[in-house]
């Protein structure tokens, strides 16, 4: 892969095809004269048109691999590709805008502004690009319909049940048409239905095929929503589960 | 992103209260402490403020306008055969007691003001009743409002047009009120004609204390100043320089500014800390909001033009809100008794200073914010 001069170009991979690339990355936290090894050359490839999670026990590095693989934490060594951008070889601003134009962000804890209505906080993303809050809206309206919350644009968060928040954080995902959509534990501030409901909506992102979503996640009852499946352990990549199939054969409980 | 930035900052009203209210505080605090300090000093040149001309001649030892040295009479004629000068007229300022009729005699210190009785130069421009004119009558003198305040308070007595009272055993009936700004101590004034003054004061045998000028047209007030030093000796400045001098002499040989400095310094320093908290707390408490539009992709330049704006927005609501709410109370306050001065300079200075602390405090936050990994959003 070759890196275009800009960084909000993308090269569309096929379905099935690698969309995002790690090769030995490595990164650590330094607090004081103690550093901690978190990603411990890490090799990992999300394909274009799936759904991805990735699972692990507690602090063995998911949130970290997340983070540097969508170009909000620079890794200290080795190579991320993504779309057809060196992220690893981009300068910050550069990779800020990579973010801007191919990134959809899905937290655990929503992060809406709570000051803006549900419309307003979903045309954030392409406020960011420059889009005037005249066109924004109304395509952040429909996004909502589509999320099935439409009722509630004019709302504020906190007048929103959790999963409604969570599908207002979706629609702001989706909003401008990303390549990429991380996910940081999106159901486990949700009950069981809601939950299920958040995951149906990720699934049917990812299911036209141009659009990668990659999961982390606590939770076996939403294995089942995954077309592959990364296993960590202590800053390592363990073993990948290939299919549903495969999953369900290795957590027969999920 | 700037209408985003709007809606972060009014969006919760009682937070965006609360900014405004600390900035509008520290606008209170700053603008009293620095009003207080020139209502003091101008404390020392009330009498200057009182007379009004525009050169005022007096003995070269004299340092402030408290300091009355005795002039010769025929000084006043000297000052008006110099090149230059369009007028002068003579003046009696000394002090003197008032003594109510009809209450055993209890009496007021004043300050009395002899004026010229042909020129009426130096008379009260600001009369709230009474005629500056009828100065010329016998046993005429007007009196300042802050006097009539005091009798009131004092001795439960009204004073009004016609009433009489005596100063050193001599009639003196009341021709006019003015509103005249009071002296250190709460000294009030009392005019009068230059020739009656002799028989009000404690008998002196000078009595010319100051000799009053005015440029010809055309003239500068320095040029006729150094020309009236130059032929008479005598030490000529205009009304500008006159007060800087009594101001300074306050300022070195009074504690009272040193004092009231010391306070405006901590009112200021107190202000800075209030205002500057205020905003870094509340750009602290968006942090998670900052950081979650920085990951999506908001630049590092977009983030401190947004958070700039809103300082900027925070500091001049806040700024007007305090200025807003000082200058009403002082325009409240009762003419020249007070010492509060809202000289422009000093709402021009703390806005400065408010817009400085605003942008410091953004600054730091725009700093910090830079500084924010966008990562920081993925932890709960
Ligand atoms: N900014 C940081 N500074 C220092 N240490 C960090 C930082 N972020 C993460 N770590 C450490 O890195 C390790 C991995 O953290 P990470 O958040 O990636 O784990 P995780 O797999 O997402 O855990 P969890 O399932 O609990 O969310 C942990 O030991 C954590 O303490
Ligand atoms: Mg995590």
């Amino acid at each position: 892969m070759s890196t275009p001069a800009t960084a909000e170009t993308t090269a569309t991979p096929a379905p099935g095809q690698p969309a995002v690339c790690l090769r030995a990355v490595d990164k650590s936290f330094r607090n004081g004269d103690q550093i901690t090894p978190v990603l411990k050359q890490v090799d990992f490839t999300a394909l274009a048109g799936e759904m991805l999670l990735l699972v692990g026990p507690s602090g063995c590095g998911k949130t970290t691999l997340l983070s540097v693989l969508c170009g909000t934490l620079h890794a200290d060594a080795g190579r991320i590709e993504a779309f057809g951008h060196t992220l690893s070889a981009l300068s910050p601003a550069l990779v800020t805008r990579f973010r801007a134009s191919h990134v959809g962000f899905i937290f655990q804890q929503f992060n809406l502004l709570p000051t803006l209505t549900a419309a307003e906080n979903v045309a954030v993303p392409l406020r960011i690009q420059g889009v005037s809050a005249a066109k924004a809206l109304p395509r952040a309206r429909e996004l909502l319909a589509r999320v099935g919350i439409g009722d509630k644009a004019g709302e504020r968060p906190n007048r929103l049940s959790g999963g409604q928040q969570q599908r207002v954080a979706i629609a702001r995902a989706l909003v401008h048409d990303p390549a990429l959509i991380v996910c940081d534990e999106p159901t486990s501030a949700l009950d069981s239905v809601t939950g299920h409901q958040v995951m149906d909506l990720l699934r049917g992102t990812a299911s036209d095929g141009r659009r990668t979503v990659i999961v982390v996640t606590h939770d076996p009852r939403i294995y089942r929503y995954a077309d592959r499946m990364a296993e960590m352990e202590d800053g390592r990549i363990l073993r990948v589960l290939p299919s549903p199939a495969a999953i369900a054969a290795a957590h027969p409980h999920a | 992103m700037f209408d985003i930035a709007l809606k972060m900052l009014f969006g919760d009203r009682a937070k965006y209260a609360m900014l405004v209210s600390g900035i509008a505080f520290a606008t209170i605090l700053m603008t009293q402490g620095f009003a207080l300090f020139f209502g003091i000093l101008s404390f020392s040149y009330a009498t200057i403020s009182n007379v009004r001309s525009p050169i005022w001649v007096f003995d070269p030892l004299v340092q402030q306008i408290a300091d009355n040295q005795p002039l010769r009479d025929t000084d006043v004629d000297r000052v008006r055969s110099v090149e230059g000068v369009a007028w002068a007229a003579p003046l009696y300022i000394g002090g003197a007691t008032a003594k109510l009729l009809g209450d055993g005699g209890s009496s007021q210190q004043v300050t009395l003001i002899g004026i010229d009785a042909n020129t009426l130069a130096g008379a009260p421009t600001n009369l709230l009743s009474g005629n500056v004119l009828d100065l010329r009558m016998a046993e005429s003198v007007i009196v300042d409002a802050n006097f009539v305040f005091q009798v009131k308070a004092l001795r439960g007595k009204e004073l009004k047009l016609g009433d009489v009272f005596e100063m050193n055993d001599r009639r003196a009936r009341i021709v006019g009120i003015a509103s005249l700004s009071q002296g250190m101590g709460g000294a009030t004034s009392i005019y009068t004609t230059w020739d009656r003054a002799k028989g009000y004061a404690p008998s002196q045998r000078k009595m010319l204390t100051h000799v009053l000028a005015s440029p010809q047209a055309g003239r500068s007030l320095a040029e006729v100043c150094r020309a009236i030093t130059e032929a008479t000796g005598l030490k000529a400045v205009s009304e500008a320089e006159f007060k800087d001098m009594s101001e300074l002499f306050m300022v070195k040989y009074s504690p009272i500014p040193f004092v009231v400095g010391l306070m405006v310094v901590i009112g200021f320093v107190i202000g800075v800390a209030i205002s500057g908290q205020t905003f870094y707390a509340f750009i602290l408490e968006n942090t998670r909001y900052l950081g979650a539009l920085k990951a999506m992709g908001t630049s590092n330049t977009t983030l401190a033009a947004m958070i700039l704006l809103q300082a900027l927005i925070v500091g001049l609501t806040g700024f007007g809100l305090g200025v807003g709410v000082m200058s009403a109370f002082f325009s409240s306050l009762p003419p020249g008794r007070v010492p509060l001065l809202l000289l422009w300079p000093v709402p021009v200075g703390v806005l400065c200073a408010v817009l400085f602390i605003c942008m410091g405090a953004a600054l730091l936050s725009v700093l910090r914010v830079s500084r924010i990994e966008p990562a920081i959003v993925f932890r709960s």
